[in-house]
């Protein structure tokens, strides 16, 4: 028999306790496989966020420091100078990289540390219930923009990529999404990137990841690979900010 | 730096500010980072440290907020080195939210924090307001930090070198509860070898450095599972507060044996109070003082026994607050002192006591 696609090694569970068409499981288990590809398993130091993933230790095998919420870039940044043979991941969503820690984001990208970040971008805070995050579309029902938000006194949803993409020491930012199975594979191919760039040296590298939160957006799992496709899409748009070798 | 090695041992005699002397005992005593953000009367630390620690090839940051310093100490202890970041009061309030994480997690660090004055902005003073937010945890959460008070740029170094002992020692946070007087002060004082306070230190197997060849480590502050998971490790944390308690209580007492008053006071405040006390003594009066070096654990085992030894004497609390410590001496002496014979003499608003005004404190209380 042929094995086509297995478990990753670095991952240490067949479940998780992610929601029904929840997008974390997707992104770790392109982490798993990327981290086994590149042989980092032993090398990592993963920092866990505030959020739905704040439990990322007990689904995958390697070193891990959980973050106050937004500050996982400040503690990777002291990780990443003590230690900077071993390899240092950040793990963001967008309330903890676009709202609560946005200086820290920006600081540690504008200083060019070598570390490589993922950024989770579903539009709302998935583990209070789907408040509106910075990066809620307009118009769009959460919990606490229960009208829909407005341009008027809620502001438009921040492009971290394009916003990053200004600060010249950033050297690799782009957009996927996983709402598809193109998507993902384009995103672990991202992911990839993003991680080979620290082994290099080359310096800042980040992917953001548009995905799903079903029961934060109200909407079936189905429904909410339509929302990406339809609407963050057009709002967030899929490609490459920035790539400099 | 003026530098005198005329001890001709390997102790250099030089003059320097608390704040400097501060810095160098951190690079002495081992510390390989350093986060710094910038606010009087504490800058000169940072300034020393950026142009010391590139000298040794340490690591120095400025970081982009207090937040951001204290989350770079929370990151580089976790990857197990010793680590150093300083700020004065508002700063430091910025920095609670760290430290509640650094508590939790159970990472060892040092803090320092020379207090001016508040709440708000205050002023750039020296102040001792800080007193609770350093004693009671400061941030969210059932914690406590080592706090040791420097009254000299002798003890910012020595105690500096010891805090970082006490820290990885007993794996708790340790402040170094200055003021801008002694931060700023330039007076001489020794520099010493360091020597560990302690002959072995735990093994810093829990630090983040990649699991080869071993299970993952997690540096962590959220315990859902199992319910009681939380209460087990404040029970855990509890049981190393006693333990502290038991162990690491120090103060230093001037004049106790037989007074009519005794001032309890510390930092660049019992410096005042003591030349104002010698002033006393030398016109026959019985007055000594008690001085906690340690805000926490707090020395109520030593003050309990002079109050024992002096039965009948006043106490008088002098603080550049509106009454903080007092609380810590008046619950120690509960039993002892009726309350009336607590006194307090306070200033507030970042102004620190002269010794006329002491002395006439003194002297009013010992005419009644």
């Amino acid at each position: 028999m042929n094995i086509i696609k297995t478990q990753p090694k670095s991952i240490t569970t067949d479940s998780t306790k992610y929601c029904p068409g929840c997008g974390h499981g997707i992104v770790l288990r392109l982490i798993g496989e990327v981290v086994d590809e590149l042989g980092i398993r032993e090398k990592m130091i993963l920092t866990a966020p505030v959020g739905c993933s704040v439990i990322l230790y007990d689904y995958i095998s390697c070193d891990v420091v959980e973050c106050a919420h937004g500050r996982a870039p400040a503690i990777g940044t002291a990780i990443k100078r003590v230690h900077p043979d071993k390899f240092v991941l950040l793990y963001q969503g967008d309330g903890d990289l676009a709202a609560i820690g946005t200086a820290e984001i920006i600081h540690a990208a504008n200083r060019g540390e070598n570390m490589s970040a993922i950024f989770v971008n579903n539009a709302v805070y998935g583990m209070t219930g789907g408040q509106m995050a910075p990066t809620t579309l307009i118009g769009q029902r959460t919990t606490t923009s229960p009208f829909g938000r407005t341009i008027k006194g809620m502001g438009k949803p921040i492009r971290v990529c394009e916003m990053l993409a200004t600060l010249e020491e950033t050297k690799y930012l782009e957009r996927t999404s996983i709402h598809s199975v193109r998507n993902i594979n384009k995103t672990k191919l991202a992911i990839r990137k993003v991680f080979q760039n620290q082994l290099n040296g080359i310096g800042f590298s980040m992917v953001e990841i548009l995905s799903m939160c079903p029961v934060g957006w109200r909407l079936s799992p189905k429904d909410a690979t339509q929302f990406i496709e339809e609407r963050m899409t057009n709002y967030f748009p899929l490609g490459v900010y920035k790539n400099t070798e | 730096m003026a530098a005198n090695n005329s001890t001709g041992s390997d102790t250099v005699k030089v003059l320097m500010k608390g704040n400097e002397a501060v810095g160098e005992a951190a690079i002495k005593a081992g510390c390989i980072c350093y986060f710094a953000y910038p606010i009087t009367p504490q800058t000169e630390t940072p300034e020393y440290l950026a142009k010391r620690m590139e000298e040794e090839n340490l690591i120095f940051l400025q970081a982009e907020s207090e937040l951001a310093a204290i989350n770079m100490v929370y990151g580089a202890s976790a990857a197990g080195v010793r680590v150093m970041t300083s700020s004065s009061s508002p700063g430091i309030s910025l920095k609670q939210e760290g430290l509640s994480y650094i508590a939790g997690a159970e990472l060892p660090c040092v803090i320092v924090n020379v207090v001016r004055g508040g709440p708000g902005l205050g002023n750039i003073e020296a102040s001792q307001a800080d007193y609770f937010q350093s004693t009671r945890g400061g941030g969210h959460g059932d914690y406590r930090c080592i706090t040791l008070a420097p009254n000299s740029v002798q003890e910012c170094y020595d105690m500096t070198m010891q805090a970082f002992d006490l820290s990885d020692y007993y794996r708790v946070p340790a402040i170094i509860q200055n003021d801008g007087i002694i931060g700023q002060l330039v007076e001489p004082f020794e520099i010493r070898p360091y020597k560990p306070m302690f002959e072995k230190f735990p093994p810093k197997d829990w630090a983040l450095t990649g699991c080869a060849g071993r299970k993952p480590n997690v540096v962590r502050t959220l315990y859902l599972n199992p319910p009681d998971g939380l209460e087990q490790l404040n029970r855990k944390l509890d049981k190393r507060y006693k333990k502290i308690h038991d162990e690491v209580r120090w103060s230093e007492e001037f004049n106790c044996d037989s007074a009519d008053l005794i001032i309890v006071a510390y930092g660049s405040t019992s410096r005042i109070a003591k030349s104002a006390i010698k002033r006393h003594n030398q016109n026959g009066k019985k007055v000594g003082m008690f001085r906690p070096k340690t805000l926490w654990p707090w020395p109520d085992v030593e003050l309990v026994k002079i109050a024992q030894k002096n039965k009948g004497s006043k106490i008088l609390v002098i603080e550049m607050s509106t009454g903080q410590m007092l609380e810590d001496v008046q619950l120690s002496l509960m039993d002892i002192v009726p309350k009336t014979d607590i006194l307090f003499y306070g200033m507030g608003g970042g102004w620190n006591p002269t010794p006329d005004l002491i002395y006439e404190k003194i002297s009013e209380i010992l005419k009644k």
